[in-house]
Parts: structure tokens; C-alpha cells; sequence
């Protein structure tokens, strides 16, 4: 599977959403290039995550098409599909991670699921990812139950790294994190985009990682896309929710 | 000179290489080249085995990894397993991919692993599983015992009775398990008829197909059925129910509001099953009998006149209300064993499956048990 460097990894057009009689989205078109970090910001309720699950392929939108690395996701074959979801990882608001099996079996169960590595890699592969997140090798018996929230933020992103993704959703990454775990995040998306090559499409309402990491970004507001691009040409725009939003960075910064 | 992977390379698509050479002063070079990546070993690992383990059986042999072109966790996994977890002394490794290889270096080991097993472990599930059942038993008392309590409070302060709650449970419970109860009371109703009908023809007692259904209907499968497919259908609802609040902390935020769960959630479904079963046990029996008296029509030409007449005349009243009072405890039990189960969930969805199935198990086989009560301590009555 050769990939043009230059094609974008994602690409949304004139997509539509809505849920009964709420309109969510309006002919929304957004373009993620290879290898950067953009991020979705928007107020409460501006369906920042209903646009997430339309990219990842869990809501079909009304109207509108969705290319991820260069497929159209909801008009390709079950084969296509499934290569596809191979090469992305979504780290969910909430975790998502299976309740009924342990953090070993949580990172490993995307790898299993492969069939390709025999079982002593796959300890070895996963007990790197939990080093990788800052999970202590003790954690990985653990149930998700017996994790603190910042805990399952990791166990979840490293089962989002299992495959070694190339594209990376984050929903929410460092909300409900302290600073301190918040900021070592920020190094480790960092770090593993150096090393990996990564895309990262992220939904983040904390202005430091906002801040810190993203290369574009992209604002919902009024059901559309009203602003994308850098930080500093997004704080330009004239638009009443981008300068409410953006006020408040720079009272962050000084 | 071997070469591991197919033999035909598809340019485009990623695949892992390795070759194994003898250099000049005959000893073993392994060549990495290709993509090793999940995606280039996918189907390669199989045959990649044998001679990553003939390389590794020899210490003295060179790696060579300069020519990987794409070098990603799992594949240096896979490296790293073949070396025995140790870095090879002749190594040469490209600068960008040494990152990777020295993060598995600086790894702790295993996982912990869990603990072997105990011989003594069937007398220890044993001590377990007793411990549980009188945990079972103890906490249903307890949950009674609250909620007699709890109806203590609401008698002096009959403003916090729960009205709306108590008639969504009613309405949920009782109004929508009508269509399920008639279409089996009435099928059981002819099922039972035509079978005796059958004995009795022989006997020339036709007539007393009416004292056999009245009886056997009334005080028996009236009850006994509508309580099982109420446990069934309702039961599991409320355990899953309660058992959805652990896992969403509905139940903790109840009870940061101070609101007691028992009063509000509980009491309510308790109370609204004690109305709507014997409710329910009438409607079954109704369509029992209407279903028996069709089958005796058919079969013996026993009229619905003279069905209707006899029915009171040799079937003792005592009977209906006997099958009225087990719908009201049943409809009891099973309320507060759904609700027992419900309220012991623990926050994963194994135990919300595993909870929902012991309280429907538990409420018919409670209900079964409560019903040899009733048979043996209402023996003399309504029989004559």
C-alpha cells in the first residue's frame, strides 16, 4: 500500500450531520496532512466528538464523504476497512477499555487480534507500551475497575499505540489528568511523533496541550468550520467565538 | 545462502527479509532487511522462525540490520525475543532505529505474573462459595429489613411516598407483561385440557375436567407461571437496571444527594411487583380457563354454560385467593431478590451478566421453594 507523501491521511467533505431534529454539522470539509498535529476545538455540544466518530467510521453521516488514507471509508470493501482500522488508533473520552479484561490483556488484545506475533513477543510489545504510557509492569494485572482515572488514560492510550498506528485520535487526552501527568503527555505525543511519524487528530478543550502540540487547528462553531490554520493565524480571525476562545490563551499565557 | 519469505517480492507491499550469509572467514552473518513492521511480518513469522533460531543458536554470528528500511515496535519485538533479550555482540544497527532497540533494553522483564495455583484451592472456593451464600442470605435480610424500615418512614411522612415511581414500575411490570401472560396462560389453559381430557374420556368422569382446571389453574399454574415469566422479563430488567446505575455512579450520586437508594428505588419496585403480580395471576388464570373451557368444548362437548356454572360450584373460592396471595409474595421475592443482585454489581460488564443471570435463577428458584411452602401449609384448605 503506497501512499502518496503529499495526499492527505483525512479528508472530510461536505459533510452533514444530524440527530433528529438538531443539525449538527453543515458541509463540514477539513484536511489532515501526514505527519501533523491537528486539533478540533469548539464550545460544549458543537459536535466536536460526533465529527471524531464520523472520521473513525462509527456514525455515518448524513451527507458528505470521508477519505482516510485516501479510501473512502464508508463505500470500501470489509478488507479495505479492516486494513484501514489497522493503521489508526483512537484513544476514547472515557477509555473505552474492555472492563472484563486486565491491562495486559487490554494492550495485547489488538495484537492478538492480528494473529501475526507469537504470544512472548506480544508480552514483550505490550509490556514496552506500558512503559512507554508511565504504567508500572505491577499495573498490568489490574482490572480497569481498579485503575484511577489518569491510570486508565494511559492504558488506553497505549492500547491505542499497540499497532503502531500512523494516525492517532485523541479524544480528550489530558482532560481529567493533573498538570503534571497532563505536561508529560505532551512529551510523550511529542516523542512518539518524532519516532513514529505520527498524525494526530485531537479533541482537547486544555489550552496548554493545545497550545504545546498542535501544528493547526481546526474551530467548530455554528455547525461549521469557521477557522483552520496555526494558532497564531486563528487568534487573527474575526469571529465571536474564536476571540472569546482565544482571549482567554493569551490571559493563560501571561 | 538462504532466504526466508516467498519467493516472488510485490513491489509496494511491505515484507519482512532475512538472509543468512557466511562471511569470508566462515562465520554467520544474518542480513534484517525489508519492512519489519506488523504489517511486513504479517504471515512471514512462521516462516521467519527456523532461521531467526538457527542466528540466535550461535553467538558468534554478525547481525546486520543496515538495510532495514522500516523498523517499528513489533518488529523490534521480535528481534529482541530472537536475541534472548540481550543485544548481540556484532550488531549494526542504523542510528534512527538503536532508539527503539534500547527502549526493550531498558525493559523490567515479565509481567507479574499470577500466583501458582494452591493446592488447597477447592476447600478454599469451597470456604468462598459459603461465605457468599450466607453473604446472599444476610444481605437480603438486611435489604428487607430496610425496607420495612423504610415503610416505617414513609407511615409517618406518607408526602415522600414515591407515587410516580411506584406507578412507572407498576405500569412497566404489570401493564406491559399482559399480552406474553394471556398468549401462555391461554396456551397452557388448552394444553393442560386436552391432555386430561384424554385420561378422563377413558373413565367416563368427563365432567370433572371443570374441578381438575379450576384447581389445578387457580391455585397452582396461574401463579407459578405468571411468577416465572414476571422473574424472567422484569427481574432481569430491574437487576440490570440497578446493576447499569453502579456501573454509570448513578447510584453514588443518589447517595451524595442523601437520597436513600432503598427508599427511592427499591421500595418502589418492591411494591409496584406485590400489586401488579396477583393483578397479573387473575389475568393468566382468566385466560387459562378460557383456553381449558375452548379444549373441553372441542374434545368432550362440555359447553362454556356448563363450564361456567359448575366452576363455582366445585371449586371452593378459598382456592382464588390462595393463588391471589402467592402472586403478592412472589411478586415480593422477586422484586427483592432482582433488586438484592442488582445493588451487588460490581462496575464491569462480566459482573452485570453474571449478576443479572444469579438473580433470575435465584428469583424462580425462590419462587419454586416459597410455593412447596404455600402447598404444604395450605394443604387443608379449599380441597375438601
Amino acid at each position: 500500500m503506497s501512499t502518496n507523501g503529499s495526499a492527505p491521511v483525512v479528508e472530510v467533505q461536505g459533510l452533514s450531520t444530524r440527530f433528529g431534529d438538531r443539525v449538527v454539522h453543515r458541509e463540514i470539509d477539513l484536511v489532515v496532512r501526514r505527519g501533523e498535529v491537528l486539533s478540533i476545538v469548539g464550545a460544549s455540544g458543537s459536535g466536536k466528538t460526533a465529527l471524531l466518530r464520523q472520521v473513525i467510521g462509527l456514525h455515518r453521516p448524513q451527507a458528505g464523504t470521508v477519505h482516510v488514507f485516501g479510501h473512502d471509508l464508508y463505500r470500501s470493501g470489509a478488507r479495505t476497512q479492516r486494513e484501514i482500522r489497522s493503521r489508526w488508533g483512537v484513544l476514547f473520552q472515557g477509555g473505552a477499555l474492555f472492563s472484563a479484561l486486565d491491562v495486559f490483556a487490554n494492550v495485547a488484545f489488538p495484537l492478538r487480534e492480528q494473529r501475526t506475533l507469537p504470544p512472548d513477543v506480544v508480552t514483550d510489545l505490550v509490556m514496552l507500551k506500558l512503559s512507554l504510557v508511565g504504567l508500572h509492569p505491577a499495573d498490568a494485572t489490574k482490572k480497569p475497575a481498579e485503575l484511577s482515572g489518569g491510570m486508565v488514560k494511559r492504558a488506553a492510550l497505549a492500547r491505542a499505540l499497540a499497532l503502531d498506528p500512523e494516525l492517532l485520535f485523541l479524544d480528550e487526552p489530558t482532560a481529567g489528568l493533573d498538570p503534571v501527568s497532563a505536561e508529560a503527555f505532551q512529551d510523550l505525543i511529542r516523542t512518539l511523533r518524532r519516532e513514529l511519524d505520527l498524525t494526530v487528530v485531537m479533541i482537547t478543550h486544555d489550552l496548554e496541550t493545545l497550545a504545546a502540540l498542535s501544528d493547526r487547528l481546526c474551530v467548530l462553531a455554528d455547525q461549521r468550520v469557521v477557522a483552520v490554520g496555526p494558532l497564531d493565524e486563528i487568534a487573527r480571525v474575526d469571529h465571536p467565538f474564536v476571540q472569546e476562545y482565544f482571549a482567554r490563551i493569551e490571559k493563560q499565557a501571561q | 545462502m538462504r532466504t526466508a519469505g516467498p519467493k516472488a517480492i510485490t513491489w509496494g507491499v511491505p515484507i519482512a527479509f532475512l538472509r543468512t550469509e557466511t562471511t569470508l572467514d566462515g562465520g554467520r552473518r544474518m542480513v534484517v532487511s525489508g519492512a519489519w513492521t506488523l504489517d511486513g511480518l504479517r504471515g512471514q513469522t512462521r516462516s521467519l522462525r527456523a532461521p531467526l533460531a538457527a542466528g540466535a543458536g550461535d553467538p558468534a554470528a554478525t547481525w546486520d540490520l543496515a538495510s532495514v528500511e522500516a523498523l517499528d515496535a513489533a518488529g523490534a519485538a521480535l528481534l529482541w525475543r530472537t536475541w534472548r533479550r540481550r543485544r548481540p555482540e556484532r550488531l549494526h544497527v542504523r542510528p534512527e532505529h538503536e532508539a527503539l532497540l534500547g527502549r526493550f533494553a531498558g525493559l523490567s522483564g515479565e509481567p507479574p505474573q499470577p500466583a501458582p495455583p494452591d493446592p488447597l484451592e477447592p476447600i478454599a472456593a469451597l470456604g468462598r462459595g459459603s461465605l457468599e451464600a450466607v453473604g446472599h442470605v444476610t444481605g437480603l435480610v438486611e435489604l428487607l429489613g430496610q425496607l420495612v424500615l423504610d415503610v416505617g418512614f414513609l407511615i409517618r411522612h406518607p408526602g415522600r411516598i414515591p407515587w410516580r415511581e411506584w406507578s412507572a414500575n407498576l405500569y412497566r411490570t404489570g401493564a406491559t407483561a399482559l399480552p406474553i401472560t394471556a398468549l401462555v396462560g391461554f396456551l397452557i389453559g388448552i394444553v393442560v385440557s386436552y391432555l386430561s381430557a384424554q385420561q378422563l374420556q377413558t373413565f367416563g368422569a368427563n365432567v370433572f375436567i371443570v374441578d381438575l382446571l379450576g384447581i389445578s389453574i387457580l391455585r397452582e399454574l396461574g401463579p407459578l407461571l405468571s411468577a416465572i415469566l414476571v422473574a424472567g422479563r422484569s427481574g432481569s430488567a430491574m437487576t440490570a437496571q440497578l446493576g447499569v446505575m453502579r456501573v454509570t455512579q448513578e447510584l453514588d450520586a443518589l447517595s451524595a444527594f442523601g437520597v436513600s437508594r432503598t427508599l427511592r428505588l427499591v421500595l418502589p419496585k418492591v411494591l409496584a411487583l406485590s400489586v401488579a403480580l396477583p393483578l397479573l395471576v387473575l389475568w393468566t388464570d382468566a385466560l387459562a380457563l378460557a383456553g381449558g373451557m375452548l379444549a373441553a368444548d372441542l374434545e368432550l362437548g362440555i359447553g362454556s354454560t356448563v363450564f361456567l356454572r359448575r366452576l363455582p360450584e366445585v371449586v371452593p373460592i378459598a382456592n382464588l385467593w390462595i393463588g391471589l396471595g402467592k402472586g403478592v409474595v412472589f411478586g415480593l421475592l422477586i422484586a427483592v431478590v432482582a433488586c438484592h443482585f442488582g445493588l451487588r454489581i460490581r462496575p464491569d460488564t462480566e459482573s452485570l451478566g453474571a449478576g443479572t443471570t444469579s438473580s433470575v435463577v435465584t428469583a424462580i428458584t425462590v419462587v419454586i421453594v416459597a410455593d412447596a411452602v404455600f402447598a404444604v401449609a395450605f394443604s387443608g384448605v379449599g380441597l375438601r
